[in-house]
């Protein structure tokens, strides 16, 4: 088990290392560098900075140093929570980010928790009574789920809100919370606004563990522990959800390994569609305006989380798994 | 003799699925006695094992018994015909485990592995009777100690992937008899392991069924275990029974050529070395490509044109003793 | 036919015969076959399909409703036509707004004559499927509509198809030739190769993708000509769509070497190249087309999403994706619903990618 949390911890280790180096290959990408295109910000915006800050930047940053000693100065402030600033906004990073990155956790996890929620049962269901009427359209639904883009979802949404319900279901608050500090009402709010989202994020996901669980539970049911479970004279629906089920949970819940990943993609879109305030939109437009530091920095944070949660879940999984746990499985 | 206490009358279980029918158990009939063991015999997908999931009325869809009956005799002394009763209904569960217990061909996959061995064993119990938690732990430890395992207080905290495959064996047969049913359907409880494990299962089975005085269904392929066992063998071929009768009648007296077939197929110490082994010729048709007539006519060393026609009759060959075959037909008319 | 005929063919059938067979069973994944041959048929034939010139703007056509084809004259005789358009200035506030005008209907034909092109790149023609009789196509015929800038937006969605479509083919075949290079050497030689292969697939498939393919995409300078953007993204998509191919050719090498035949073969002595090309490759070639049709979907998702997005495509590059920014915001989408209309062929090919992927990975185990 020690060597199995090991191995996790390692590979973590070795995925957060890689995401630094893809950040600041993306950080440098753009022909020109990021104090540069922040001196022309300035100066565009009126103002101007001294010849003398800039070269302070560019020390701080090693822009004339090697990439590798550039990386590792990077490396170090960005250890210390030193994002750097952004250049549009004219502030700190992590200031500008602010509540956005946890609005962008929770919906989420969220999204996360509604696509569980929804496959576990919908997928056993399909297993159990396959080839029924129910299992045919909520494969129908599962593939329609699979072919529209989450961003197609989310506009075709909006759309029918706006002609059949004439509401608008973008962001997050109503006006009245937008600015104001956080209060109970406020997270009331929030509550009221995150289904829709949540919902229209987890749809593809949902559409693909529907079929795993399916195609998982399919599996264990044909297995012979079953027959012995019927034999001893336990009730259908106990056998099937005491073993079967128990069993196909295994590899459904370890999805989560590509759900996070792929669930944090989606937010980013939906919330651009959606006009939602989480680092989407922001990342979208810190990207467009060459806003690199602001930019790199929503990628990294993004990409260290997910590893984060991965591993997390990944723990737990090697809890709830007695072959795990006992070292019967590599 | 006395009343058997389950009996199966013509037994007929189909799967009916769109490439056609798979006539699986076709017309099977044999009874049970308290003491007695029952051997069937018969190549791998000749229906033994359906026939067992019949009785239980565990058959996997789209499988279902479409004629016969199945008459068991209960602890309360009413008979029930089991196939009137709903497969998930309260009636059938008593019955199974309860009255019924089986212990099935694969010690490797047929315990749970998320769940400890305790945790199975004990579900056994709990179903069956209504003792307080401890009592039924204690009961379950009695058992694993019964069945010959070791240090049984710690096993049965154990996962199935802890314990060997004769091991796993042993709990499968603890928790077949674990609320003390009267019958026991072993289907194939040795071909997985190996021979001198096999041996230790068979004893053990041995000598359960005279401390219980269980009526045993022992189904095999394997002729070896039938000599050793059975009391009364019936031979199974495409889910009909071909011949039925004492086990000394059909291993010294084998009326059906594939009975005899069968008999010659076995590898014996005592014969000439470097002799080629009998086998039987062909191999079993395809389940949708059944032969009419005598389903064994196609690999039938003694073969008439009738064969190929009709479905032979059952004919009393001596006392218990019957077989499904038109050489013997032609004898009686 | 009898059960024994029939398993008697079962048995001299080749690998390709049985996978047909069970392939034709799946009656969905037909259907979806011939729908996706469709669509690479209309990317082939585009410009012959569209009408119009896709860059022909007008801002005073903006935002015209799709038109309808009138197939009966009045007299009942079948007789499609459509109406020109005719400007009209507003009374009050002087603006010249185009309307459709009943009373001058163009006769439509088929293979009529509209703006000049190259069939195939090639050959110079100005034939196209629908044509305006005494009339330019442009001035009359509105299948879908037109965006903002008053082009059409049958013509460009059909153009557009062209360039979707085939971001996805090659994508994908990029994303092969890594899969099966990478999964190959992971799955053949295993040992330590192979454990580093996976820790990188693995690392691959923990990072968000999205704003990883964001921060890549942002990066391709304002400067480049469209077909340096197009190659550009269709390097950035494939750069991570490979991992998935990868993987299924990994897990099938490792699967066949532990086969008889394979054993079979290298006991008779035949070379590793043999027993790759002549064995191996064969017997898992269906597992990785289904595979491929599997990923070409999530390759289309892909381009469609970064150019939506605007770190794609961008115009004058024409794909769905660019298309669709289109339709971003809500006021455009009150006053022009018809710009959604792009979302449809979008959803329709993935769909059909999606059952006609399933149906081969079904049919790709025929002894299964």
């Amino acid at each position: 088990m020690l060597t199995y949390v090991l191995r996790r911890l390692g590979l973590a280790v070795i995925t957060v290392f890689a995401i630094t180096v893809v950040t600041f290959v993306i950080l440098h990408l753009p022909p020109v560098d990021f104090v540069t295109a922040y001196a022309a910000q300035v100066a565009a915006s009126g103002s101007s900075i001294s010849p003398a800050e800039a070269d302070a930047m560019r020390l701080a940053y090693g822009l004339n140093e090697p990439l590798l000693v550039q990386y590792w100065k990077w490396l170090s402030m960005v250890a210390v929570g030193d994002f750097g600033r952004s250049f549009e906004y004219g502030r700190p990073v992590t200031e500008v980010i602010g509540d956005r990155l946890w609005l962008t956790i929770l919906l989420s996890l969220g999204a996360i928790v509604v696509t569980w929620g929804l496959a576990l049962p919908i997928g056993i269901y399909s297993a159990v009574r396959q080839y029924s009427i129910g299992d045919y359209i909520f494969t129908f639904i599962g593939f329609a789920g699979l072919a529209v883009p989450n961003f197609l979802f989310a506009l075709i949404i909006m759309y029918v809100g706006l002609r059949v319900f004439n509401t608008s279901v973008g962001g997050l608050f109503s006006s009245e919370f937008q600015l104001a500090p956080w209060s109970w009402a406020k997270v009331w709010d929030l509550a009221g606004h995150l289904p829709i989202p949540m919902l229209i994020l987890a749809l593809a996901g949902t559409a693909q563990l529907v079929r795993i669980m399916r195609a998982n539970l399919l599996d264990e049911l044909r297995r012979p522990y079953v027959v012995t479970a019927r034999a001893r004279g336990l009730s259908e629906r106990r056998v099937i959800m005491k073993y079967p089920v128990r069993a196909a949970l295994n590899p459904f819940a370890s999805t989560i390994g590509y759900l996070l990943p792929y669930t944090v993609s989606g937010s980013i879109i939906i919330s651009v569609v959606l006009s939602l305030p989480t680092v989407g939109p922001l990342l979208l437009h810190s990207l467009i305006s060459q806003d690199m530091l602001l930019g790199s920095t929503i990628i990294l944070m993004l990409g260290v989380l997910t590893v984060f949660g991965t591993l997390l879940s990944d723990l737990l999984l090697m809890w709830i798994d007695p072959r795990i746990r006992l070292g019967q499985l590599k | 003799m006395a009343d058997p206490i389950l009996s199966v009358r013509d037994l007929h279980t189909y799967f009916v699925a769109d490439e056609g029918v798979v006539r699986a158990v076709d017309g099977t009939s044999f009874d049970l006695h308290s003491g007695r063991t029952l051997g069937i015999v018969g190549e791998s997908g000749c229906g033994k094992s359906v026939t067992a999931k019949s009785i239980l009325r565990i058959v996997e869809r789209p499988g279902r018994i479409v004629s016969g009956q199945i008459m068991l005799r209960r602890q309360n002394g009413s008979t029930v015909d089991l196939t009137t009763l709903p497969t998930d209904g309260r009636d059938m569960r008593s019955i199974r485990g309860g009255e019924i217990g089986l212990v099935f061909q694969e010690p490797m996959s047929s315990l749970s592995a998320f769940h400890t061995i305790g945790n199975q064993l004990m579900e056994a119990i709990r179903l069956h009777t209504n003792l307080s938690k401890r009592a039924i732990r204690e009961q379950a430890i009695e058992l694993l100690a019964m069945v010959g395992i070791p240090r049984p207080a710690q096993r049965i905290d154990s996962y199935s992937f802890e314990l060997s495959g004769g091991l796993r064996q042993r709990v499968m047969i603890a928790m077949a008899l674990a609320a003390e049913p009267r019958v026991l359907i072993a289907d194939e409880p040795t071909t997985a392991l190996d021979v001198t494990t096999q041996a230790q299962i068979l004893d053990l089975i041995r000598r359960l069924q005279q401390e219980r005085d269980l009526a045993v269904m022992l189904i095999t392929h394997d002729m070896g275990v039938i000599a050793e066992m059975a009391d009364d063998v019936v031979v199974m071929y495409l889910g009909k029974e071909v011949e039925k009768g004492p086990v000394d009648d059909i291993f010294h007296a084998p009326r059906h050529p594939y009975t005899k077939s069968l008999l010659r197929s076995i590898p014996s110490v005592l014969a000439e070395p470097r002799s080629r082994l009998a086998t039987i010729t062909g191999s079993i048709p395809h389940p949708f490509a059944r032969p009419g007539g005598c389903p064994f006519h196609p690999r039938c060393p003694d073969r008439h044109a009738v064969c190929e026609i009709t479905v032979p009759a059952e004919v009393v060959i001596g006392e218990n003793h019957v077989t499904a075959c038109h050489l013997y037909n032609k004898v009686a008319a | 036919m009898s059960a024994t005929t029939a398993e008697s063919r079962v048995a001299v059938a080749t690998q390709r015969q049985l996978i047909w067979w069970r392939f034709r069973k799946h009656k969905l994944a037909l259907v979806s076959a011939f729908v996706v041959l469709a669509f690479y048929v209309v990317a082939v034939f585009a410009d012959t399909i569209a009408y119009t010139e896709p860059f022909d703007t007008q801002a005073s056509r903006s935002y015209i409703p799709p038109q309808p084809i009138h197939w009966f004259d009045a007299a009942g005789h079948f007789h499609p036509t459509v109406n020109a358009l005719k400007g009209t200035r507003d009374p009050r506030t002087f603006k010249l707004a185009y309307v459709p005008d009943a009373s001058e209907p163009r006769d439509l034909v088929l293979f009529g004559h509209g703006y000049e092109y190259r069939l195939f790149g090639i050959i110079p023609t100005d034939i196209h499927l629908l044509g305006v009789v005494n009339s330019r196509p442009q001035d009359a015929l509105f299948l879908l509509g037109t965006d903002q800038l008053g082009r059409d937006v049958f013509s460009r969605l059909i153009l557009a198809s062209r360039t979707s479509l085939s971001i996805g083919l090659i994508g994908v075949v990029i994303s092969l030739v890594l899969g099966v290079l990478l999964g190959g050497i992971s799955g053949l030689y295993g040992g330590w190769i192979d454990v580093v292969i996976q820790r990188v697939i693995e690392i691959l498939r923990s990072i968000p993708t999205i704003p990883l393919w964001m921060g890549l995409a942002s990066a391709v300078p304002n400067s480049w000509t469209p077909q340096q953007v197009y190659f550009a993204i269709t390097l950035i998509i494939s750069l991570i769509g490979w991992t998935e191919l990868a993987r299924v050719v990994r897990g099938r090498f490792l699967a066949l070497r532990e086969e008889d035949f394979i054993t079979a073969a290298e006991l008779a002595g035949a070379s590793q190249m043999r027993i790759i090309f002549k064995h191996m490759v064969p017997s898992f070639l269906s597992h990785i087309i289904a595979a491929v049709s599997l990923a070409l979907p999530a390759m289309i998702i892909s381009e469609t999403t970064l150019s939506f997005l605007g770190l794609g495509l961008r115009p004058p590059a024409i794909s769905w994706g660019v298309l669709l920014q289109d339709a971003q915001n809500l006021q455009t989408l009150a006053l022009a619903p018809w710009l959604l209309v792009v979302a449809l062929p979008v959803i329709v090919v993935i769909l059909a990618f999606n059952f006609l992927g399933d149906g081969l990975r079904d049919a790709a185990d025929p002894y299964g």
